[in-house]
């Protein structure tokens, strides 16, 4: 345990301390924003997060991939990894210390949205109860793109490529339940219940339903373990 | 300190290192040399528990590094070619945070950062980052980190690659201060530049040992007079003269 606050405290800082991070923060609140205001612009608007929860989903789609690009992708390329794999610490902690030394920014981030959700209750009277399953939501949704996205970061020692594959993953992940409209049986189950987008569905509309939280942490823990056992394959190449 | 018996990896049908068996003891440098590509950086990570070998053993400390890989960790410090180093990071938090990987009690961390900061020469850049640094500088940083926790086996790999020549006087004093409390393996593809630092030199050639000993135990390995300069021995040993008389 103790190792993996040690990782994750200098990766938190290092995201802390980086430009890209701020762009990439911004670029999410923007995003945010805008939807925010268009939500409210329509005649008798609704005092709810839907329609910006929605927007910041499809953000993390990209945002969460290129928040993870670097977490393994740059050690392997500067040979970093080999210098702190040969100081007595195990691939567990170097993955789970990674993944939540990028949870903590990524926390951050969602709170800054959270001022959006300030001015809903200035402007009007919200319902509470969607709004905190909104958030929880999104903070698991949030956590299981990163899982994908760190998992796409072990597996090659280019940036760019990582950023690519996790997105990619994303997308097919949010596709499933469109296949799944298209087809019938138990195929469409599987898929439907595979769409990292249908299982934030019950969040938005502010229902909570413990086999959707079953659902997003099983996504990262699947993701988490296949990264340790990525690490792992390098010393047997 | 590190004893490596009858170690073979190999990469698919590539045989990058075949059948290797040496020691080196506490008090020792021993230079391993050989040139480009001959194994020298694979036995290196072996030894260092990046890689396990397909076949033989290595330990160190006494410690398996397959079986007993946590342990044998604790006792070495290492340092890959190319120096990797986090280029965000100050050098003393950079220190301070391989110090707390390696298990060293907080109370304690800031002494021997402070002390290892001293004994590689970076005292005035401790709190300047990284990626500030020149290349000698970086590499002692790097030696820094390797020798931080006092582990009793050090592992170099081509510590004085790219360094200017009055860099590389200082690195040579720096791992010879090195060798009175430790088991110093030191690689390098120059025979001549590592003979100047090392008593005992390891040759590797193709991924197999040609030569173990002195430099005037290595010419009668290869078979040459006291005369033969270390260049000579070298491509004696490892057949370059012929690959390049070959390849001509």
């Amino acid at each position: 345990m103790g190792k993996t606050f040690i990782i994750a405290r200098r990766e938190t800082i290092a995201y802390l301390t980086s430009p890209s991070m701020y762009v990439i923060a911004a670029v999410f609140a923007g995003i945010t924003g805008y939807f925010f205001v268009d939500g409210i612009s329509v005649p008798f608007p609704e005092a709810t997060v839907s329609p910006y929860a929605g927007a910041i989903m499809l953000a993390l789609v990209f945002i969460a991939p290129a928040l993870t690009m670097r977490l393994f992708a740059e050690e392997l390329r500067l040979g970093t990894l080999d210098l702190v794999m040969s100081a007595p610490v195990n691939e567990w902690q170097v993955t789970l210390g990674k993944y939540v030394g990028v949870l903590v920014p990524f926390a951050f981030m969602l709170m800054v949205t959270l001022f959006f959700t300030a001015l809903l209750y200035w402007l009007g009277t919200p319902d509470s109860g969607p709004i905190l399953t909104a958030y929880l939501g999104l903070f698991l949704y949030g956590a299981a793109a990163l899982a994908v996205g760190l998992w796409a970061s072990s597996i090659t020692a280019n940036q760019a490529l990582a950023a690519v594959v996790g997105i990619g993953l994303l997308v097919l992940f949010s596709v499933t339940q469109i296949a799944a409209a298209s087809t019938t049986g138990w195929i469409a189950d599987v898929l439907q219940m595979l769409s990292i987008v249908d299982h934030f569905a019950n969040f938005r509309r502010g229902v909570f339903d413990l086999s959707d939280v079953a659902y997003y942490v099983s996504l990262i823990a699947t993701f988490l373990f296949l990264c340790v056992r990525t690490l792992e394959s390098r010393r047997w190449l | 300190m590190i004893e490596i018996e009858h170690v073979t990896k190999r990469y698919g049908a590539i045989t990058s290192v075949d059948d290797v068996s040496f020691s080196v003891p506490l008090g020792e440098v021993v230079g391993f040399v050989g040139p480009n590509g001959a194994g020298k950086s694979t036995t290196m990570k072996i030894i260092a528990c990046l890689l396990p070998p397909n076949e033989g053993s290595v330990k160190v400390a006494g410690f398996d590094t397959v079986y007993q890989s946590t342990n044998a960790r604790r006792n070495l410090g290492y340092l890959p070619e190319s120096v990797p180093l986090y280029a965000d990071m100050t050098v003393r938090s950079y220190l301070d945070y391989m110090g707390a990987l390696r298990d060293i009690p907080k109370r304690e961390r800031g002494r021997l950062v402070d002390g290892v900061i001293d004994k590689v020469g970076v005292g005035e850049y401790r709190n300047r980052s990284i990626r500030t640094l020149s290349k000698g500088y970086r590499q002692r940083v790097g030696i820094g980190q390797a020798i931080l926790h006092e582990p009793p086996v050090v592992i170099l790999d081509e510590p004085t690659n790219g360094l200017d020549p009055a860099q590389m006087v200082e690195m040579r004093k720096l791992i010879k201060d090195l060798g009175k409390d430790h088991a110093v393996l030191l690689s390098s593809h120059l025979l001549s530049e590592i003979a100047l630092i090392c008593d005992r030199m390891v040759v590797i050639s193709r991924g197999r040992i040609v030569g173990d000993g002195s430099i005037g135990e290595l010419a009668k390995t290869a078979k040459l007079g006291a005369s033969a300069t270390a260049e000579d021995i070298f491509m004696s040993l490892t057949g370059t003269a012929e690959a390049q008389a070959t390849d001509g």
